[in-house]
């Protein structure tokens, strides 16, 4: 609890950070009607895809903030040794990174999903997938922030290990947003989604904190 | 009688080992591909709907299950050197990465040179090869995190925890893929079951399976000795190697 | 209680040192010497579980450091040659944010007489980000103030520090020591700490 604490309240004076990730989503999103043209029918149509990799990727850039920092100070070091389960603690540290990173991006996204007409009920589902998705996305996302921390053009490299795991997340998310498009139920996938969530929610946090003793030896 | 596997296992005893493996798996490995190919170009029927060009299943089944297979086997050696210490296990995860990107490459390549004539385009989404293409990716994370950690220790542990991650979210991303490719396609391609599978037909893959079996172990051990050299260099039994003749190398480890 | 068994230790591929073993008691204090690039951090590192060996174990109260971790960290403050200080916090949060992170919770009066001791009672509103080097190891070490455990690992608590906070916190150092504390510490400078009993481990490079 109080590591979360210390997280937002970081998050909270550097709120710039915060914003950049928004931007990015925002950004990267508009860009699509500008390369396909303004067509509401083509528009909705690639909507679910294209929000939904837009969220991928805005989660995906702001990885590094999670434990970069907290390791070049030495603090990352401190919670290795501190009597308590460092799975917890990085657990409050992912907490942290989702409601900075994830949360805005959840409420941000039916504003977008307007841009790209989407219908309402296809707007719920959007934010209810969002909202089931992406803790999943910064759990898996924190194992490859810990395993790349401090190696060279770690950046990249994050991408590179993180974007294959997220794909089932993608396959679902994006799916469930397109079936209430088509007028079916989206629950089988919502469900299949929260399924990832809470495998992720179990197991990411052990693997998270074994990547996090490795790189810091 | 007890045998020691531990003994097996420091990489001094195992590199006189490996070296006298290597060319009992390379001659097994070119016999089955010889026996696999004879079966599968001259023995195996013409298919009726396919002609000839089907036969290229017998390279692109067999490498697709063995890029597979070895990144089952990879991901075990890894965990069992997470878990042990063991460094050989882990230098052998290493070694067999590369094998295993080659032959998920080979799969992707050759399924595209089959769906060329099957239907007309040279990829497809299908879920086969797109399963292959994302294991290909995970392949590439893992050599990429690897190369690119300079403690060869931190190395091996990082990717061996990386590829343990990998193959708990095999079945999850395969599953979704599937699920997504029925969604978005229904058609009635599937590599799979394409052609009736012919009595020949199953025995040219499964030799050349076979082949592939023995290739990638007498490979993955030709790669494990070259990164036993880079790794030990500083130790004795490496220095007194260097000292002595390629023929004497079994004494050099015979200790 | 403190035992190193055989600790041998690699970076990369060069030997650091090897066979290091000691004992260490209650009112136990050790040197750790050596040149740079001997090990002398990594050895601490080593001993508070942050590094794995590459032979050898390390012994607290009987059992194994890897396997009973919670106990030992309960009883281990470490100060690294890192300060573990957020920039954009205060020294005061900082300061409470590491006594809470050991399960010690401490109330603003407390913390602020922690860093009243160590002379940067000052800067306790300040984001540590505009202090300066020796401030911030101070704000670092007043940690110390507030410790409960028994085992202390100080790699170079002097550095950085002006010649009255040496005194300060060589007088900590000894009220510790005399309350049956140990501490295992490197440093360059002469100082002068009281311990029923005194060793020293030179490494070599």
């Amino acid at each position: 609890m109080i590591v979360l604490r210390r997280d937002l309240l970081l998050a909270f004076r550097r709120r710039s950070d915060v914003a950049t990730t928004l931007f990015f989503f925002l950004i990267v999103s508009s860009l699509f009607p500008l390369g396909i043209g303004p067509e509401a029918a083509v528009l909705s149509s690639i909507a679910p895809g294209v929000l939904w990799v837009a969220a991928l990727l805005a989660g995906m850039i702001s990885l590094s903030r999670i434990f970069a920092a907290d390791f070049a100070d030495g603090s990352l070091e401190q919670m290795l040794i501190a009597p308590q389960p460092l799975a917890l603690l990085v657990l409050a540290k992912i907490s942290a990174h989702w409601i900075v990173c994830g949360l805005p991006v959840v409420l941000l996204a039916p504003l977008i999903g307007l841009q790209y007409a989407l219908p309402n009920d296809a707007l719920v589902v959007l934010v209810l997938s969002l909202l089931l998705g992406t803790p999943a996305l910064s759990l898996i996302g924190a194992i490859g922030a810990a395993l790349t921390l401090g190696v060279r053009g770690s950046g990249l490299l994050v991408a590179l290990l993180v974007l294959p795991l997220y794909i089932p997340v993608l396959i679902f998310g994006a799916g469930a947003v397109a079936a209430s498009q088509h007028g079916m139920s989206a629950q089988a996938h919502l469900s299949l989604l929260a399924a990832c969530s809470l495998l992720s929610l179990v197991l990411a946090p052990l693997a998270t904190a074994a990547a996090l003793r490795i790189s810091v030896e | 009688m007890k045998i020691n596997w531990f003994k097996y296992s420091s990489p001094q005893v195992f590199y006189p080992l490996a070296g006298k493996l290597i060319p009992w798996f390379a001659w097994l490995a070119a016999i089955f591909v010889l026996a696999g190919l004879y079966v599968s170009f001259v023995l195996a029927p013409t298919d009726f709907q396919q002609g000839e060009a089907y036969r290229i299943i017998f390279v692109h089944v067999p490498a697709a299950w063995m890029s597979m297979v070895i990144y089952i086997v990879m991901a075990a050696w890894a965990g069992l050197g997470l878990a042990l210490n063991a460094r050989l296990s882990a230098m052998m995860a290493q070694a067999l990465a590369p094998t295993g990107a080659i032959f998920t490459l080979l799969a992707l390549v050759t399924g595209s040179l089959w769906g060329k004539p099957m239907w007309g385009a040279w990829w497809v989404w299908d879920a086969r090869l797109t399963s292959e293409l994302i294991l290909l990716f995970l392949y590439l994370g893992f050599i990429a995190l690897q190369s690119s950690i300079d403690d060869p220790r931190r190395a091996d542990r990082a990717g061996a925890l990386l590829a343990l991650v990998g193959v708990v979210n095999v079945p999850i991303i395969y599953f979704s893929v599937k699920w997504w490719n029925t969604l978005h396609q229904g058609s009635s391609i599937n590599m799979g079951a394409a052609p009736k599978m012919a009595a020949t037909m199953l025995l040219g893959m499964l030799l050349m399976a076979l082949a592939f079996w023995m290739y990638t172990v007498a490979v993955a051990l030709m790669r494990v000795r070259c990164i036993m050299l880079e790794r030990e260099r500083n130790t004795d039994w490496v220095k007194e190697l260097s000292l002595k003749t390629p023929s004497s190398q079994s004494i050099a480890g015979a200790k | 209680m403190l035992i190193a068994q055989n600790l041998t230790c690699l970076r990369g591929d060069r030997l650091l040192f090897r066979k290091v073993g000691f004992e260490l008691g209650a009112g136990g204090l050790m040197y750790v010497l050596g040149e740079n690039g001997s090990g002398k951090s990594s050895l601490l590192r080593l001993l508070c579980g942050l590094l794995t060996p590459e032979d050898g174990q390390v012994f607290w109260k009987g059992k194994s450091i890897k396997h009973d971790a919670e106990n030992y960290q309960t009883d281990l403050t470490y100060i690294g040659h890192l300060n573990g200080l957020k920039d954009d916090l205060t020294s005061l949060e900082n300061l409470q944010f590491s006594a809470r992170l050991a399960a010690n919770v401490v109330d603003n009066a407390t913390a602020l007489n922690a860093l009243t001791a160590i002379g940067v009672a000052r800067c306790a509103n300040l984001p540590v980000g505009v202090l300066s080097q020796g401030q911030k190891r101070r704000v670092a070490l007043a940690r110390l103030w507030l410790s409960t455990s028994q085992l202390w690992i100080l790699d170079e608590p002097f550095a950085a520090l002006d010649t009255a906070s040496v005194v300060v916190l060589t007088t900590q150092l000894n009220q510790h020591m005399a309350k049956g504390g140990m501490t295992i510490i490197t440093t360059h400078q002469d100082v002068d700490i009281q311990a029923e009993s005194t060793q020293t481990l030179r490494l070599s490079a």
